[in-house]
Order: structure tokens, then C-alpha cells, then sequence
């Protein structure tokens, strides 16, 4: 089986180690307190790979796979960090029945990642998001605050649009 | 008391029942699938909805708890209105699981297959969901496998594990995603399991399983050159003439050891001797100790998966574990060495084959340091009861018709106290039946019976008097237990000279090898006590050979080649280490 692990390198600093232990300290005698330790983590990381996990088990008291089992269920949490462009893919009904599920595809397709996942390099990360509120322009996709219209989810264009950053 | 109605008919319920626990009292059983009293009470499958009868709601039975505002509600548990939807909950499970039922270990004993056939469920077809494509089998433990194609979500292993306080499994994303796995999906073997098998014994259908070790022993039976040789530990008689119709808590001693010669075993030995073995050089560590200021309390060291827990979750308690081997390591060192050299066999020749109640046992015999004789492993290959019990019918062995066989001497003889090794509280009392005989002065009146440390509670404590001597032991079952047990010890709260720790709740009898019993029975019977019975019956009946000094077998082991308890031989051959290791936890 494949292990499911951050595919760029984990590179916490102290400071935010120290911060999470603070977090951690302030909720450790709290009952039910996994969640907002939990969220709070991931704005020091920005995200919660299995390094800040493991931690978390460990002072916690928690089986890693408990922990897991909450990042996994909540879309709010997140195993990757963002990529320094971020391709958010509108899935909203409009951008949904003009082909987003498609062009979804190609951009994971090219990417080599999943939804939710970030390129080796740091470079593109690529999500799922609900209307961005340019339905006229469906389907629609943003790459940092850049907004690209009425795609045709052809192998071309895409490459293209990638080929700007 | 309230009064309730089933199906229209009136009866009595007492508060605080559940729907399903007051049907069941009154003759009715409503099906299950996720419930496991007292370790999954969720609600999640919704097969045991009950209609209540006016409003036509459906209520999972399982979890509603009766009260007095309950008074003359009438539940329907078999209305067209439930019998539809349990079916419906049954194609929908069944659109996501790979229906190869005819390959499957667990085919007619499957909760699933039962409760399909049941409630005719025969147009899956009309359900096409993903039919469990595409999913990888987890097959990286040594001791079981992961199908979670034939998965049905109910997380019943994941809160058998969390019983162990274990928890290296859990439910992964969510939704028609939901995934029964690891952390990150990591492989079993790389996370901190310890291989005990609870989790098997709770699956309600193929998911989970033992990794089947027979096709070894069926190749061993058919090689000439071989010598294959047997032991069976002494929970297996208890458990495994439930594969054969026997009810619950039968002895099948005699009937074990004459399927074994029928399926061509050369010797068959009884890990017995190998019990009163562990009580000869446990008792004596432990004297030692006591009389020498040696690390106290000190710990058993027979059951695998509670020492893998240590390495793992108390490496700090390691100097505590006896350095004793396992009965079954034991044995399978005498047989490769004193019995290879009695009879004068080369030990390269010999296929040592084990048949454990327990799943780690497959994991142990590879550990380190499990050789007695320095190079090959003492024992070759270990099964379960289960896989016992599919050789005997894959032979055509009609067990029930059996006469009664014996075992091999001289590896094959045991006392009572051996026998009772397969019990929660068994192994302390063998060794207090020993030691305290020993400790006050070898007086042939000393005590047989230590009835304190008998029975299913999860800690029991006890204070006996031996010589000058006050031993103050406890007796621990379960991971949970022995994690609540050992807290107190690390704190000061308890002062222990002796702890008997068995990984499985109620000791090997409930290990993660015996036969499976369906939630239908387990839910409403204590396997643990049942089966204890068989063992303390079995006991009784060896009549004046009770305790391990006394055994012939071990006397004559002594004499022609160990020397005495703790000699520099009995260390090389006998004793082993541990260390702590580092997995996800």
C-alpha cells in the first residue's frame, strides 16, 4: 500500500514548534480540545503533515490514527501546504456543467497530484472550490487572484495558461 | 419495570434496556452488524431498525434506551416496513463490497452472507456501486490481512483496537470515501499493532483474517524427508470443537490429538510441557529476584502480543518482563534440541508446526533471539485454532467420531497447572503453585487451588502468604487493563511483586485465533468465562499432577539435560530479551 505522505520535504522551524507546544499546553488537560488544537496547528503550518501530527499524538494522548481519521473528515483541514500558485477550480453548478470536472482532471493529470496536493517543487497546488461568482465566465478557474474564463479544457490551453508562471 | 409491546404481544422491560437487549430477553432477536455490546455501541448500519407502531418511524434498536415515557409503545421488529429497509441497507453495502463469497475464509460464518441470505437479498445486481475494485489488500503484517473490499464500515475492529488501547486503525475521509485504514495509510507492519487479532475475531465478514499458514504444513505432512512434529497450546482444546458443533466451553483434548496423527503429523506433542516448563524457570527468576533485590514487579512474558505492547508502548517496563520464553518457544526449543538429540534426529530435519489460539504467535517465532540452538527458528510454522479446524475438514476428518487420542511422551504430557496457562489468572496461579511450595519450604501440603486470581474481571489483586514471605500479585487481561494496572504500578500506588499481563481480554481462550463466534452469540454469552471452564475442568481432572514441579516429564527434562531451573543451559536454550521500538503510534 502507498503511504500517503506530503510529497515536499516538512520544514518547520522551531518557532513554530514552540508555538504548537504553546497550543498544545494551554488544551492538554481539556477533554474533546483535539479540534481547536487541531485548527490552530494549521494556522501555524498552514497545513498538517504527519510531522505536526505525530506531535500532536504524542502530547496528546491520541492514537495518530484518530487524529488522522479527523483531518481526513473535515475539507477545512488540509495534508498539504499550498503551492506558491494556487489553482482554485470552480465546481459550482454553472463551472460544473460547462466541464469543470473535466478540467479538474487535465490540471491533475498534468500536475501529476490530487485535489487538495502540491506539485514536488512547492510550485502549483490545485483545489476544489464552489462559486467564485463569474458564472458568466464558466467554467472558470483562479490562479492566485488571476481569473481565466470560458475554458475549453483543451491539453493546449492548459499548458499554456502553466506556462505563465 | 414498563410495560413495552413486540409485535403487538405485551412484556415487561426494565429501564435503561435497549430496544434490541429487552427483544432479546423476551425470545426476539433483531439482527445486527455494527453493535458489539459494550465495545461498539454506535448505531451506524441501521440493520437493527424496529418500527414503532402509529407513527411508522424506524429506530436503531441498538442504542435506543427504554424509559418510562416509553410506556405501552409497541415496536414492530419484523413489519414489511423494516424487513424493506434492512434489506435496502443490505444491497446498498453490498453495491460497495466484491461479493466473492465462494474464495472466502469466511463464507458460512459471515454476518453479511447470513443476514443476505436471511432477508433474500438476491438482485444485487440492480445496485451497481464499485463492487470493492480497485482497493489494495494490506498484506505487509505477518500475522493478517486487510481486504477492505469486503469492508463494510461497521468499526468494529477499530473499537476492538481502541479496547486494546492500541487504536493503529481507524475511519479515513469520509462519506462514500469512508475508509477503514492507518494514519496516512501506512502499512500495518510500519505502525505500533501487536498483532493480538481482537480485531479479526469482532469482523463481521472476510475483511479481516490471519495470514493462512496451512499450505507450509500440507507441504511438510507430504515431504518424507521430513520430520513433522506438533504442539498444540491449551487454550486450543477449548475452543476448537465449537468448528465441530460441540457447544461452547467443551473440552476436546483427546479428539485434538487423534485429527492431528489423522492428518499425518509424525509426533504430537502438547505445549503443556512446555507451560510447566515457563513455571519451572519463571518461578524460579522470580524467587530469585524477590530474595535478591531484583527488579520487581516482575512481568509474564507468555503472551506475544502483550510484549510486543511493552516494546512499544512501556519500553520503561521492560526490565520487569521475565526473560522467560513463551511456552511455545520453549517447546519448540526442547524439541530441536533435548528430543532431537534423545531421539537422534538432525534438528534441520524436524518442521516444528505449533497450533496457537493467537495470531502473534506468528509474528514471535521469527523475533530474535528465539533459537535455541543459535541457527534455525524453534518453531517453523505456527497456526491458528481456525486454520486447525479448516485442515481437519479439508481432510475429511470426522472430528466428532474420533476416539479419544493421547499425545507423545516425553514432550507431550502436562500437569493442571499447564493446562490452566490458557485462562486469565492461569499462569499466575500455576507459578504460585510452584513458588509457594517452593517458598515454604517444599512441604507437600502446599496450596493447589488460587481461586482470587480466577475469573474475567480485567485486574484482580491478591495477597498470599508463602514462607516469611507476603507476595503481593496482580492479574491483568487486555491491553486497557494492563495499561490501568501498569499506570498504578509506575505511580507507587500498588507495590506488586508478580503481574500476570495476557494481551487478550480473558487471556488466550478469547485469542485472536480461536474459533470466530458470530455478534449473534458474542453479544449475549461470555466466551471467556465458557471456554475458562473447559480448562479448569481439564485441570481438575489430572487429579494428583497439578502442579509443574511435580510433572514426570519435567523431572526427567531436569535430570537427563537442563540441570536446574536458572543453570547456564536452561539460560542459553530457554530465555530471551527485548527492546523497545519505535512504530507509529
Amino acid at each position: 500500500m502507498a503511504m500517503k505522505k506530503c510529497s515536499l520535504p516538512f520544514a518547520g522551524t522551531d518557532e513554530q514548534e514552540k508555538a504548537l507546544m504553546a497550543i498544545i499546553d494551554k488544551h492538554r488537560e481539556i477533554p474533546g480540545a483535539l479540534m481547536p488544537v487541531l485548527q490552530q496547528a494549521q494556522e501555524v503550518y498552514g497545513y498538517l503533515p504527519i510531522e505536526v501530527q505525530d506531535i500532536i499524538a504524542r502530547e496528546m494522548k491520541v492514537p495518530l490514527s484518530k487524529i488522522y481519521g479527523i483531518v481526513t473528515f473535515y475539507s477545512q483541514f488540509s495534508l498539504n501546504p499550498k503551492g506558491k500558485y494556487k489553482i482554485s477550480i470552480c465546481l459550482g453548478t454553472a463551472c460544473y456543467v460547462k466541464g469543470a470536472g473535466e478540467i479538474t482532471k487535465k490540471f491533475q493529470e498534468k500536475l501529476g497530484i490530487e485535489s487538495g496536493g502540491v506539485t514536488p517543487d512547492g510550485k502549483f497546488s490545485v483545489e476544489e472550490c464552489r462559486c467564485i461568482g463569474a458564472c458568466g465566465l464558466a467554467p472558470v478557474i483562479m490562479i492566485n487572484d488571476d481569473v481565466y474564463g470560458r475554458l475549453k479544457g483543451t491539453d493546449e490551453e492548459i499548458a499554456d495558461i502553466l506556462s505563465k508562471y | 419495570m414498563i410495560n413495552i409491546k413486540f409485535n403487538g404481544a405485551e412484556y415487561a422491560a426494565e429501564p435503561g434496556m435497549t430496544i434490541l437487549e429487552a427483544a432479546r430477553a423476551n425470545n426476539v432477536d433483531i439482527p445486527t452488524l455494527c453493535w458489539l455490546k459494550h465495545i461498539n455501541e454506535i448505531g451506524a448500519c441501521r440493520i437493527c431498525v424496529v418500527e414503532l407502531a402509529g407513527p411508522g418511524s424506524l429506530i436503531a434498536s441498538c442504542v435506543y434506551k427504554l424509559t418510562k415515557f416509553d410506556e405501552g409503545k409497541n415496536f414492530l421488529t419484523h413489519s414489511p416496513l423494516v424487513l424493506d429497509s434492512r434489506k435496502k441497507t443490505l444491497q446498498l453495502l453490498l453495491s460497495e463490497h466484491n461479493r466473492k463469497c465462494l474464495s472466502c475464509v469466511r463464507s458460512n460464518n459471515c454476518e453479511l452472507q447470513t443476514l443476505c441470505k436471511e432477508l433474500g437479498v438476491d438482485d444485487e445486481t440492480l445496485y451497481k456501486g464499485s463492487n470493492g475494485l480497485g482497493v489494495d489488500i494490506d498484506d505487509s503484517a505477518l500475522h493478517m490481512y486487510r481486504d477492505n473490499s469486503k469492508c463494510i464500515n461497521c468499526r468494529r475492529c477499530v473499537a476492538a483496537c481502541d479496547k486494546q488501547a492500541v487504536g493503529v486503525i481507524g475511519a479515513n475521509y469520509r462519506g462514500i470515501k469512508t475508509d477503514i485504514n492507518c494514519a496516512f495509510d501506512m502499512d500495518l507492519s510500519s505502525t505500533a499493532c501487536v498483532s493480538c487479532g481482537q480485531c479479526i475475531n469482532v469482523c463481521p465478514t472476510g475483511a479481516l483474517s490471519e495470514k493462512d499458514n496451512t499450505d507450509a504444513v500440507w507441504a511438510a505432512l507430504a515431504d518424507d524427508d521430513k520430520v513433522v512434529v506438533v504442539q498444540t497450546a491449551p487454550a486450543v482444546r477449548a475452543s476448537l470443537g465449537e468448528a465441530f458443533g460441540y457447544a461452547m466451553g467443551t473440552p476436546v483434548e483427546g479428539k485434538m490429538a487423534s485429527a492431528l496423527r489423522a492428518l499425518g503429523f509424525n509426533y504430537v506433542f502438547d505445549t503443556n510441557f512446555g507451560a510447566d516448563l515457563t513455571i519451572m524457570e519463571e518461578s524460579n527468576e522470580l524467587i530469585e529476584r524477590v530474595t535478591n533485590n531484583g527488579v520487581l514487579p516482575m512481568i509474564t512474558s507468555c503472551s506475544p502480543g502483550w510484549i510486543r505492547y511493552c516494546e512499544a508502548y512501556h519500553p520503561d517496563m521492560l526490565p520487569n518482563l521475565s526473560s522467560c520464553k513463551s511456552p511455545q518457544q520453549m517447546q519448540g526449543a526442547m524439541i530441536k534440541t533435548y528430543w532431537a538429540e534423545k531421539m537422534n534426529i538432525d534438528p534441520k530435519k524436524i518442521v516444528s508446526v505449533s497450533v496457537m489460539p493467537c495470531t502473534a504467535k506468528k509474528f514471535e517465532l521469527s523475533r530474535e533471539n528465539q533459537s535455541g540452538q543459535g541457527t534455525e527458528q524453534d518453531i517453523d510454522i505456527s497456526i491458528t485454532t481456525r486454520e486447525l479446524s479448516r485442515m481437519i475438514e479439508k481432510a475429511g476428518i470426522l472430528f466428532n467420531k474420533l476416539p479419544d487420542g493421547d499425545f507423545d511422551s516425553p514432550l507431550g504430557a502436562g500437569t493442571g497447572a499447564a493446562v490452566i496457562f490458557g485462562a486469565t489468572g492461569g499462569v499466575m496461579e500455576a507459578a504460585l503453585r510452584t513458588a509457594v511450595w517452593k517458598l515454604t519450604g517444599e512441604d507437600v501440603n502446599s496450596p493447589v487451588e488460587f481461586k482470587e486470581v480466577r475469573g474475567v474481571e480485567g485486574v484482580k489483586t491478591a495477597t498470599y502468604k508463602a514462607g516469611d514471605l507476603e507476595v503481593n500479585v496482580a492479574v491483568a487481561s487486555g491491553l486497557s487493563n494492563a495499561k490501568e494496572l501498569l499506570e498504578k504500578v509506575k505511580s507507587g500506588e500498588m507495590n506488586l511483586h508478580f503481574i500476570e499481563i495476557m494481551a487478550c481480554p480473558g487471556g488466550c481462550v478469547n485469542g485472536g485465533g480461536q474459533i470466530i463466534v458470530p455478534s449473534k452469540i458474542r453479544n449475549f454469552t461470555d466466551i471467556r468465562a465458557e471456554r475458562a471452564k473447559a480448562l479448569y475442568s481439564l485441570d481438575v481432572s489430572r487429579g494428583s499432577l497439578r502442579k509443574s514441579h511435580e510433572s514426570p516429564d519435567i523431572k526427567k527434562a531436569y535430570s537427563e539435560y537442563l540441570e536446574k531451573p536458572g543453570s547456564h543451559k536452561a539460560h542459553k536454550i530457554l530465555h530471551t530479551k527485548y527492546s523497545a521500538t519505535n512504530l507509529s503510534k
